[in-house]
């Protein structure tokens, strides 16, 4: 039984550890070989040690697109957090109807990316489009949205704030899970509606928003397909998202070596990134296990 | 103040109550639906205008201040769109793909969460422990070294490089549909797969007789995800498919897009097209989206 158990269990687990080693492990070493290298496709890659490293510090684009994914990252997910929460809070009281309002705000997830881009282009539109024509309404000046430099950036940020909902649902699991005992002790002690929020719901929420800040930082970080369709980068590469510079640079500038290096940049920034959101969450996570200490 | 505090209706899923231990006053609860309908405004309104901009006439969209019902009510625009570019075909590649994702996501995931959760095997654990630490790995890494691949094999402009890898557990993010089916299977009794073993009972029939059965809702789950997320999907796509005879939906829309820069109409109705097959789905699965997205946040 014993060695059958091992036998099946090797085979049964090889897609799987296959899968791992020629779509994670192979190109990741690849790649971080290619980044060492100056290599256009169809030419043989040649060893160039740190050069493409060295390149990024004096390349101004680098920077422009480290800050505008920054800007976004910045943004984008304190926002996102901030209305999720809240609204999750507001489905968390006994509200009618739960499963339809949970829905509506859901729905805006459930958009394919392209087309909610499509859309967004269209509701940004500087003449025509849904928000323009709303201020104009409200009496107040037109924006270039998307198309002014200082405008862009903040103009994703609030395209992004509409897909809320997972992080909502998430928050709402959450809030469902706070054990009850807790409010009552509060509403013995004479507490009222603030010292729940501030005393029991909050410090019991910090590990669900902490995981939402770590998946809400890393993704930010990948933006791609709002760069790609609706700005290609500009107006002068103010939404140069960094992995859009990197497909730029690999696939329309054919420099597979820099765009290697710029790719391993990435995965080290988020790694360090990663790592002082858990440093600090020490700080202000509870944790009920670490809480018995 | 009765009709406020009545029990939720049957059909909505139950919430603990939490903040309820002393009857909300009457316009606390009035300003909680305000708060939603406020909330729900911004979020229907992008909807709306998508709706209203498929069903209108140019001359009408770009009058100002902004009208809303459509009128006439522009039916063509949508068979306008639609037949501008072969969206039924796009449509049909799009399936393709998401269907075979799927089947090999799900079948070589769960078949790996067995392995993962029900035998044992020495290295089991730290093999596991690898396979999770690839989570943390951005897609940009992979993309480069792993396009090279695919052009070397000459499989660029196929399928293949779309599909193979669910094949292979789903690569990258098919860890997480691992680690979430090994959650599930850990739920169920041994004692079932012992009695099976018991009767001469291979690991596989319990696997499949035993485990898979009673796994549903998981499976359904990561059926969805993955189902969204190859139907989704824009950048493999972009990176792959080069004749416009294999588009898919996105790559497909984002080609008219560049196409039809101004016409909004067709726009609209293209990407209404492409939104509204999820969306009904969304309403037959709600349940287990929602199932979903909580499991996946709880994960930690």
């Amino acid at each position: 039984m014993r060695r059958l158990e091992t036998r099946w269990g090797i085979l049964m687990a090889l897609p799987a550890i296959l899968g791992f080693l020629i779509f994670t492990i192979g190109p990741m070493a690849a790649s971080a070989f290619f980044s060492f290298t100056d290599w256009t496709i169809g030419a043989s890659p040649s060893f160039i040690g740190l050069d493409n490293y060295t390149a990024m510090v004096g390349d101004e684009l680098f920077w422009k697109s480290l800050t505008a994914t920054t800007y976004y990252t910045l943004g984008s997910v304190p926002l996102v957090l901030i209305v999720s929460f809240a609204v999750a809070m507001l489905l968390n009281q006994k509200v009618r109807g739960l499963s339809a309002w949970r829905t509506i705000f859901y729905l805006p997830t459930l958009v394919p990316a392209i087309a909610n881009v499509v859309l967004w282009i269209w509701i940004f539109n500087p003449d025509f489009g849904l928000l323009n024509s709303l201020l104009r309404q409200g009496g107040l000046p037109d924006s270039q949205w998307i198309y002014g430099e200082s405008t862009a950036v903040p103009s994703l940020i609030i395209m992004s704030t509409w897909g809320f909902g997972n992080t909502m649902v998430i928050f709402l699991a959450g809030l469902q899970g706070v054990p009850r005992h807790l409010y009552e002790a509060v509403s013995i002690d004479g507490g009222g509606a603030w010292r729940r929020f501030w005393h029991v719901t909050l410090p019991m929420m910090t590990p669900t928003i902490f995981y939402n800040l770590v998946v809400g930082v890393v993704g930010t970080f990948q933006v791609f397909n709002q760069a790609y369709v609706m700005t290609e980068g500009g107006p002068n590469h103010a939404t140069l998202f960094y992995v859009y510079y990197l497909f730029r640079k690999a696939f329309t500038e054919s420099e597979m070596g820099y765009a290697s290096a710029l790719a391993w940049t990435l995965f080290m920034i988020i790694m360090v990134v990663t790592f002082l959101m858990f440093r600090n969450a020490r700080r202000w996570v509870y944790y009920e296990m670490a809480g018995a200490r | 103040m009765t009709a406020v505090a009545a029990p939720e209706k049957a059909g909505s899923r139950g919430v603990a109550p939490t903040q309820g231990l002393r009857k909300p006053r009457r316009y606390g609860r009035i300003l909680l639906y305000v708060a939603l309908v406020l909330g729900a405004i911004p979020t229907l309104l992008p909807f709306v205008w998508l709706v209203r901009s498929a069903l209108m006439q140019d001359a009408q969209m770009f009058v100002s201040p902004p009208e809303w019902i459509p009128s006439p009510f522009q039916w063509s625009n949508f068979g306008e769109a639609l037949t501008s570019q072969p969206f039924g075909r796009y449509f049909v590649n799009t399936l393709v793909i998401a269907v075979i994702s799927v089947l090999g996501t799900v079948l070589t995931c769960s078949v790996a969460a067995f392995s993962f959760s029900r035998l044992r095997w020495r290295g089991r654990d730290v093999v596991f422990a690898l396979l999770l630490s690839g989570v943390m790995l951005p897609y940009a890494v992979t993309l480069i070294p792993t396009f090279v691949m695919w052009q070397e094999l000459g499989a660029l402009d196929t399928i293949a490089p779309l599909t193979v890898p669910s094949w292979f557990a789903g690569a990258g993010g098919g860890v997480f549909n691992i680690f979430l089916l090994r959650q599930f299977f850990l739920t169920i009794p041994f004692e079932l797969d012992e009695a099976a073993y018991i009767d001469g009972a291979s690991p596989w029939r319990v696997f499949w007789t035993i485990v898979m059965p009673l796994s549903k809702p998981a499976i359904i789950v990561v059926t969805i995800f993955t189902f969204i997320g190859t139907w989704n999907d824009f950048l493999g796509p972009l990176l792959y498919l080069q004749s416009e005879e294999n588009y898919t939906l996105s790559l497909g829309l984002a080609s008219f897009q560049s196409m039809y820069l101004t016409q909004w109409g067709y726009l609209m109705a293209a990407s209404a097209a492409v939104i509204a097959p999820i969306i009904a789905l969304f309403f037959f699965l709600q349940r287990y989206f929602i199932e979903g997205v909580t499991l996946t946040g709880i994960k930690n």
